[in-house]
């Protein structure tokens, strides 16, 4: 073949490719953007009955989470109309409403009975009282613990224990000799990660991320306090390395046995007590810790939720799917073929009133968890924002993952608390200055 | 005179080649190694490295979720249609700056460089929005361009090295015989520089294989590519690290078999007139 031959077949396959794409088109199908999450992945895996039951096929698009913030944030701003539902939070779905980017979930039909979500996650994913999202699964934190250890310990495990408690327990239940860490703990940047935990540390110790007038607080003794306890105590009991560690780090390490302690999210529970678990059968749960002499507890609030964005093209199937995603029916689905266990949990109030699911050992735990979580107040002192783990501003996310950087960089050693907690002041000082809050 | 290198020496030599070739292939080695063991197996502390039961499970689940030739066919028309239409514009550009040169050559090959000094995510916005204006978003086409424009200034330079060390001399005496400049470039230049041509035309399909940022910005079902399918698997919630071994192996699987078959010639053009 000669090289004049050789180009012009180059030049008409890229040309062919790139025409090729404009013929490409949607038919009657959803597109939904989602995360790699084990309830996630279950709900795709039914997927065909659902489009059994209404001729709407399902197209998805899963990603890690920070990319599909990013991807989804992207698209949603500039009206992009790459897809038809989206999974959100419970940070993104009361900014985004208040913006008019998501059609309001008013209209859904009776029997999906609306008023059966649990209060606090349709509190949490409302705005002005208006619905945007429905939860798929939500979740608090609780701590989880190992009964055999405690045992071995002397121990009894309280269901709402304070800090001062589980720095004990972790005292009594470290045993380096054995690879035995007494407490695992989140110290991995970001704003959903180490963030997201020492945020509600500090709830639990009275500190705040801004007082009524949008000052920032991290001057404040409150966090100095909950800051330096959250050191002291992973310095003595935690893991070498913790300040890299996040919630897959955590679960690695207390499902082979090498924590006594972990206080993170609930959904965590049908994972330690799962087939890959080595400590399956020895784990218990309490309330999060709260520092002695404080009502609020260390438990946050979260739903993945799907939403439509608004201008979709498909807006009848999208809430078609979304009832059908979030419904009764679903759960039922789900239980029937895999256990109560493996369920969505934390969305509806039925769920955790139905027999069957009060056997499984972390239900009410969870439950409880999540009423105990008031994202209105969630710290002593009043606040002028709404958020437990995050402060539900557009600001929030790049100042949060700033100043978690910090507190991380104090965890590894780096820099001392307090030199992290003047970063931390100087950083949401100055965003919030640029942004005209003050 | 060359220095006589002793039998003692090579040893050394290739002892201390092999283990910087292994260091740096180990990640590599060590993902195909977790797709085979099981999810518990693949957190394991201490690590294991070979004492487990293989089991081809992972590639199942992946197969069994994933339109995995969908995204491969997405990969191979993103990466391949990019670094020809690539060649097509630097061919004639690395042709002009090389063997007649302006007083402004330099400076258009600095700033062509300088468009790579910007971070990607700084432009996502203005290009997202052009993408819907002109109806490119999740398309083949629009990604076939995107990576063309990337590397662009890359193919260019590198056509431009080597096009230097061909002597301008033969390209004259071709001109005296009577060849036009589109003879001149097809039947003398590039046969000449082919070598350098296929180094910089793998080395440009890898960097568009791999590209993660505008693949997963821009596409969404119709062109995702390899990377989105790895990116499917990441989990921040949950341990998968089998699956996604599974997946990364099955992701760099055709572009390691490209670069095996094709490593003698991509040396050959790396270092072409590396010696005078």
């Amino acid at each position: 073949m000669s090289l004049k031959s050789i180009l012009r077949a180059a030049t008409a396959l890229s040309l062919t490719t790139a025409g090729s794409a404009f013929a490409e088109g949607h038919g009657a199908t959803i597109t939904i953007a989602t995360v790699n999450n084990g309830d996630m992945i279950r709900m795709q895996g039914y997927t065909d009955q659902f489009t059994e039951q209404t001729g709407i096929a399902v197209e998805w698009v899963t990603l890690e989470e920070n990319v599909l913030r990013q991807r989804v944030t992207t698209d949603i701003t500039t009206n992009g109309g790459q897809f038809d539902i989206m999974t959100i939070g419970m940070y993104e779905t009361p900014i985004w409403g208040a913006n008019d980017w998501l059609v309001p979930l008013d209209d859904l039909s009776a029997e999906y009975d609306v008023d059966d979500i649990l209060p606090a996650m349709r509190n949490g994913l409302s705005h002005d009282g208006t619905l945007y999202a429905a939860p798929f699964y939500g979740e608090s934190s609780m701590v989880m613990y190992r009964t055999d250890l405690m045992d071995a310990a002397g121990l009894e495990m309280p269901t709402d224990p304070t800090w001062q408690f589980i720095r004990e327990a972790a005292a009594a239940m470290d045993d380096p000799a054995n690879d035995i860490n007494g407490i695992c703990l989140r110290g991995k940047a970001g704003w959903g990660e180490g963030g997201a935990f020492i945020t509600v540390t500090g709830n639990s110790f009275g500190a705040r991320w801004f007082d009524e007038d949008w000052n920032a607080q991290f001057d404040q003794p409150e966090w100095a306090e909950a800051l330096n306890f959250y050191v002291n105590l992973m310095n003595d009991y935690g893991p070498e390395g913790y300040a890299t560690n996040g919630f897959n780090e955590n679960l690695s390490l207390f499902n082979q046995g090498k924590c006594g302690m972990w206080i993170d999210a609930t959904v965590a529970a049908s994972f330690v007590t799962g087939d890959d678990s080595t400590v399956a059968d020895s784990v218990g749960f309490a309330l999060a810790p709260n520092n002695e002499g404080v009502e609020k507890r260390a438990n946050w609030l979260w739903a993945w939720a799907l939403a439509i964005p608004a201008g979709t093209q498909q807006e009848a199937e999208a809430k078609q799917f979304i009832e059908w995603a979030t419904s009764k029916d679903y759960i039922a689905l789900v239980a029937a073929n895999e256990g109560w266990a493996n369920v969505p949990p934390g969305a509806r109030t039925s769920l955790y009133e139905t027999p069957e699911y009060q056997e499984v050992p972390f239900a009410q735990m969870t439950l409880d968890s999540i009423n105990a979580a008031d994202p209105n107040n969630p710290t002593v002192d009043p606040v002028p924002y709404v958020g437990i783990q995050f402060v539900a501003i557009p600001e929030f996310a790049g100042m949060a993952t700033e100043v978690s950087q910090e507190f991380s960089a104090a965890y590894a050693g780096q820099q001392t608390v307090e030199e992290a907690l003047e970063k931390a002041q100087a950083i949401a000082t100055e965003v919030m200055e640029a942004a005209g809050y003050q | 005179m060359a220095r006589a290198v002793t039998p003692r020496r090579k040893l050394i030599n290739t002892g201390f080649a092999w283990a910087i070739g292994l260091l740096i292939f180990f990640p590599i080695l060590w993902t195909i190694l977790t797709s085979f063991k099981t999810e518990a197996q693949a957190i394991a502390s201490p690590p294991i490295f070979l004492n487990f039961d293989w089991t081809l499970e992972n590639y199942g689940v992946v197969m069994e979720r994933s339109n995995y030739a969908r995204f491969l066919w997405n990969s191979i028309i993103i990466a391949g249609g990019s670094t020809i239409l690539g060649l097509i514009i630097a061919v004639p550009a690395a042709w002009s700056m090389a063997f007649v040169p302006s007083r402004r050559t330099k400076d258009i090959l600095l700033w062509m460089l300088s468009t790579k000094m910007l971070p990607a995510v700084g432009v996502l916005y203005p290009i997202y929005l052009l993408f819907i204006q002109m109806g490119l978003l999740d398309s083949r086409a629009g990604l076939v361009i995107v990576m063309m424009l990337i590397n662009l200034p890359i193919i260019i330079w590198m056509l431009y090295t080597y096009f230097r060390e061909i002597p301008v001399e033969i390209l004259e005496a071709a001109r005296m015989d009577g060849a036009t400049l589109r003879e001149e470039v097809l039947y003398i230049l590039t046969p000449m520089a082919i070598p350098g041509i296929a180094s910089t035309m793998l080395l440009n399909f890898i960097l568009a294989w791999n590209e993660a940022f505008w693949t997963l910005n821009l596409t969404a079902v119709d062109a995702a590519p390899l990377t989105a399918f790895i990116a499917s698997y990441s989990s921040p919630e949950g341990l998968f690290f089998a699956k996604l071994s599974a997946a990364s192996t099955m992701a760099i699987a055709p572009i390691l078999i490209l670069g095996w078959f094709s490593q003698k010639q991509l040396v050959r053009g790396l270092t072409f007139g590396a010696v005078k």
